[in-house]
């Protein structure tokens, strides 16, 4: 038996210790937007926060989550959206979808320790692979996170150009 | 299919709240009449537009999402004609739709669903317009009949019926019920001038992007049937081979593990079905399946192509293009051009096999019962589902049951469906629902790969360069792949396109085919044939511009003049303006400051593409330090006629700059002893934000044209515009895909 906090809320999981924490959110706890894409750490599309660190939960086994707290996409904003999911908005980052919330997820937790990120930062810390070639949208999308952070801004933009007070 | 022949029918009825449903179907595939896959039923959305009493207006997106954006741009093309704010629009995507005909043939339900070849928006934009058209003439006849009032006195405004002259104004949903029992109008209705457009032609943003960000939206993976087991196949790793035996004592005793299913290949020179033998293991989760598949003992025959590598491949296409090929094209007199030239060029260029990789390994949820069957796929081809069930169970196609997901990545291999054939046979196996998930190994390892090939093109020049005659010899497995109904002297025509430039832009043309043999599976991948022939293609027209001391550009727009309509037979027809590839090479370098000087260590390169009816042109700056390649910019230009949702073209140019990127850099599949090398992302490296360029600038032509697909075009121009750029900095000529090492040589 494993306990964890899951989105803030007790979890636990009867299962075997050296399940994979994806596979324990995914088809155990039903928390689906948490993507699997090769099961070796390598692409981030399963990207979580462990303790507010973003982690790559196809290779940790849910033993090692015990007692921790364990944030998924559905459980990163408590209320409306993360400034990152409002910036992805804005910018219509996302194609297929499937890397983006790897994506938020780890650009959520580097983003808090590093507000003012310059081309480099974003270089070296958003490392999760996306299959579309979103990467364009997705720089300006965390600099407008950025933005939005330091702003607290609540002006969304369309696509065309009008603004939606939000 | 043109707009001038096609006539459409249209079926209206009531919703179960007593709103307006209304279904478009082809023509001339005559009545349903043992009903029809696909219609309504329950909370399950089947016909292009409903509008509920309460207001409620929900279209449906009958196409494939797997990030090109149809799922947008094809209801945007409905809710302008309804004339209705495509904000208060619901989007949700429909399930396939067939029906049989008084014949007894099948035919569509509404339009043709699935997603290839870049046809979508071509296709549907005036069936889906027609369909706007008339739900809105059902609601204007019934307002005009409740209030006594002519049709003419009547207009429309964002959901909204007025009457001007009195003033009086309702919302659609109040003539909803009224408006199904209504006889559609004999003629599609008048349709909106395009000037009058209020939603295409303006971005709107991707219809699911709230829910993909906040890891709602459901892919294939995230399906689910009540009572589902859990499979995962192990799958034979040589082409051909088959199961010699194995032992599933250990993996039966996994915890969770269920039954062990094991998997015929598919018969040596038959269609394929599943790709590759192999043993699933069924399970009470994912996991517990892929532990039971590690603890499988299984031997294996190797099969017949045990032997192949790819080294031997490559020196067979070599020794191949030292003999005459097929001729598949033979414009004026090559030969007497080459003995008449002043000067002469020939160069080989290779592309190799490379995988689809999209990031949700495939995956699909079949339940087949003994009375019909249940899907739910992220297919490209919801009637290949179908067929494909229907071919291993026997059941009548109207008790399939095909719903499609959104698409974690498509690129061509989810045209194929041979993942839902193994979990048609594991459910068959097990009777129950079964959800079938592969790994990444799994999907790098057994796919419908891009063919690898080998390029010669030679050309004759006159005394100032010019082009006098063109010759282009291709060695490649071809994209047939195990298609006994393809005659083999037709293979070429998966892999070569005789109408592409530079056919008639001068008078000597040929080309060559060498079909190769290979076991390896090949398949549609992005822009198919087109990604190699572009990087021959525009490689070569640089090299040519260069011997001729003149500017690339220069030397394409002299070779393409003016723009004209020249016959284009092949898909993507049925012309080709050599005028709108020379606009969007000229608006990409007016954008690019191309002719302005660049530092030492960099370069600028151009090329242009003409893929499945759009016309495509990059300019990409780079710099090369010390064997180093960073990409700096590049700007893109686009022709796809009228854009639908500009800022999905937009996103779709963006795909294509960086797909193209990431194939160009380092993706490859190769084979050794009969296997495939690769297996996971850290040998098969995908490229990441890192190797992105910093600046993406892409410019749309204001066309009078009608839309043209934007999901292809834009990859294919992209790698000879870097492999240009990397020759302008550095002077070395890439003529090997991928770039991989060979600039730190």
């Amino acid at each position: 038996m494993t306990t964890f906090t899951l989105n803030g809320e007790d979890y636990e999981f009867a299962g075997a210790e050296d399940t994979p924490l994806l596979w324990v959110l995914r088809d155990h706890a039903g928390l689906t937007g948490t993507k699997f894409g090769c099961g070796a750490g390598l692409c981030g599309s399963c990207t979580v926060h462990i303790d507010g660190r973003a982690r790559r939960a196809c290779i940790i086994p849910v033993g090692a989550v015990a007692d921790k707290q364990v944030t998924t996409i559905e459980g990163l904003a408590r209320d409306g959206l993360h400034p990152l999911q409002q910036a992805w908005l804005e910018e219509d980052v996302a194609q297929c979808g499937y890397c983006q919330a790897g994506q938020i997820m780890a650009a959520a937790d580097w983003l808090e320790r590093t507000p003012n990120p310059s081309h480099e930062d974003i270089e070296k810390q958003q490392t999760p692979l996306c299959r579309c070639g979103t990467y364009a949208r997705i720089r300006k999308a965390i600099f407008r996170a950025a933005d939005i952070r330091r702003e607290g801004a609540v002006t969304l933009v369309e696509p065309d150009g009008q603004e939606v007070s939000t | 299919m043109t707009a001038l022949n096609r006539r459409h029918f249209l079926k209206a009825s009531a919703t179960l709240a007593g709103g307006l449903v209304l279904g478009v179907s082809l023509p001339g595939r005559g009545e349903e009449k043992s009903g029809s896959v696909g219609e309504p039923a329950g909370p399950h959305l089947a016909y292009l537009v409903q509008i509920e009493p309460d207001g409620k207006i929900i279209i449906g997106a009958t196409g494939s999402e797997m990030g090109q954006g149809v799922k947008t741009s094809l209801p945007m093309i409905v809710a302008e004609e309804l004339d209705v704010e495509w904000d208060s629009v619901t989007v949700e995507q429909m399930p396939l739709g067939i029906k049989r005909d008084s014949e007894g043939n099948l035919a569509w339900l509404h339009v043709s669903q699935g997603a290839g070849g870049s046809t979508s928006v071509s296709e549907g934009w005036q069936p889906l317009r027609e369909a706007g058209a008339t739900a809105r003439q059902l609601i204007l006849q019934a307002a005009s009949e409740r209030w006594g009032v002519p049709m003419g006195a009547l207009t429309t405004d964002r959901g909204v019926v007025i009457h001007t002259a009195s003033g009086r104004r309702a919302g659609y949903g109040e003539f909803a019920a009224a408006a199904s029992a209504l006889p559609l109008p004999e003629n599609p209705p008048a349709l909106k001038a395009t000037e009058n457009f209020r939603i295409v032609g303006r971005s709107q943003r991707v219809v699911d992007a709230e829910a993909i960000v906040t890891g709602q939206a459901e892919y294939g993976i995230d399906a689910s049937m009540p009572g589902q087991v859990y499979a995962s196949v192990e799958h034979c790793p040589f082409r051909d081979g088959s199961v010699a035996s194995f032992d599933d004592k250990a993996a039966r005793r996994v915890p969770g593990v269920i039954d062990i299913v094991p998997i015929e290949g598919p018969a040596p020179d038959e269609f394929f079905t599943v790709l590759a033998a192999g043993v699933a293991v069924v399970a009470d989760s994912t996991w517990a399946a892929f532990q039971g598949r590690a603890a499988l003992d299984i031997k294996w025959h190797p099969g017949p192509h045990a032997d192949e590598s790819t080294a031997s491949l490559r020196e067979q296409m070599r020794q191949a293009l030292e003999r005459p090929g097929q001729v598949v094209l033979d414009d004026g007199d090559v030969q007497a051009a080459f003995a008449a030239a002043d000067d002469s060029l020939a160069a080989d260029y290779f592309v190799p096999y490379v995988s689809h990789a999209p990031l949700e390994p495939q995956c699909c949820v079949v339940h087949v019962r003994d009375d019909g069957a249940d899907v739910i796929a992220p297919t490209q081809s919801p009637s290949g589902a179908s067929r494909m069930v229907n071919r291993l169970t026997g059941l009548d196609r109207m008790a399939i049951n095909v719903h499609i997901s959104r698409l974690g990545g498509g690129f061509g291999r989810r045209l194929t469906v041979d993942y839902v054939a193994e979990a048609t046979l594991i459910s068959m196996a097990v009777k129950r629902p079964v959800k079938l998930q592969w790994t990444r190994e799994d999907d790098l390892k057994h796919d419908f790969y891009r063919p690898c090939g080998l390029h010669r093109l030679s050309a004759s020049l006159d005394d100032r360069g010019r082009l006098t005659g063109w010759r282009h010899q291709l060695a490649s497995p071809s994209k047939y792949y195990r298609r006994p109904n393809v005659e083999a002297d037709k293979m070429w025509e998966a892999e070569l396109y005789p109408d592409d430039p530079p056919r008639r832009l001068l008078p000597n043309v040929q080309l060559q085919y060498y079909s190769m043999q290979s076991g390896v599976p090949r398949g549609s991948w992005r822009a198919p044939a087109h990604y190699a022939n572009a990087f021959a293609v525009q490689s070569f027209l640089d090299e040519l511009a260069h011997r001729a001391g003149q500017d690339p550009l220069a030397y394409q727009l002299e070779l393409l003049g003016e723009s004209r309509e020249l016959p284009y037979e092949q898909h993507g027809g049925p012309v080709f303006d050599p005028g709108r590839l020379a606009g969007v090479l000229k608006l990409a370098a007016a954008k690019a400051d191309w002719g302005k000087p660049l530092a030492g260590s960099q370069g600028r390169g151009i090329a242009g593409h003409f893929t499945f009816g759009g016309y495509a042109a990059y300019v990409v700056d780079v710099t090369v330090a010390a064997g180093e390649l960073r990409i700096d910019r590049v700007v893109g230009a686009i022709d796809c006629g009228l854009a639908v949702n500009p800022n999905g073209v937009i996103a779709q140019m963006e795909s294509g700059v960086h797909d193209g990127i990431s194939t160009a850099l380092r993706l490859e599949i190769t084979l050794e002893e009969g296997r495939i090398q690769q297996d996971n992302f850290h040998n098969y490296r995908l490229a990441s934000l890192r190797d992105a360029p910093r600046v993406v600038e892409t410019y749309i032509v204001d066309s009078p044209h009608p839309p043209s697909g934007v999901g292809e075009p834009p990859i294919s121009p992209l790698a000879p515009a870097l492999t240009n750029a990397i020759f302008a900095a550095t002077g070395q000529r890439i003529r090997e895909l991928p770039i991989g090492e060979q600039l730190k040589s």
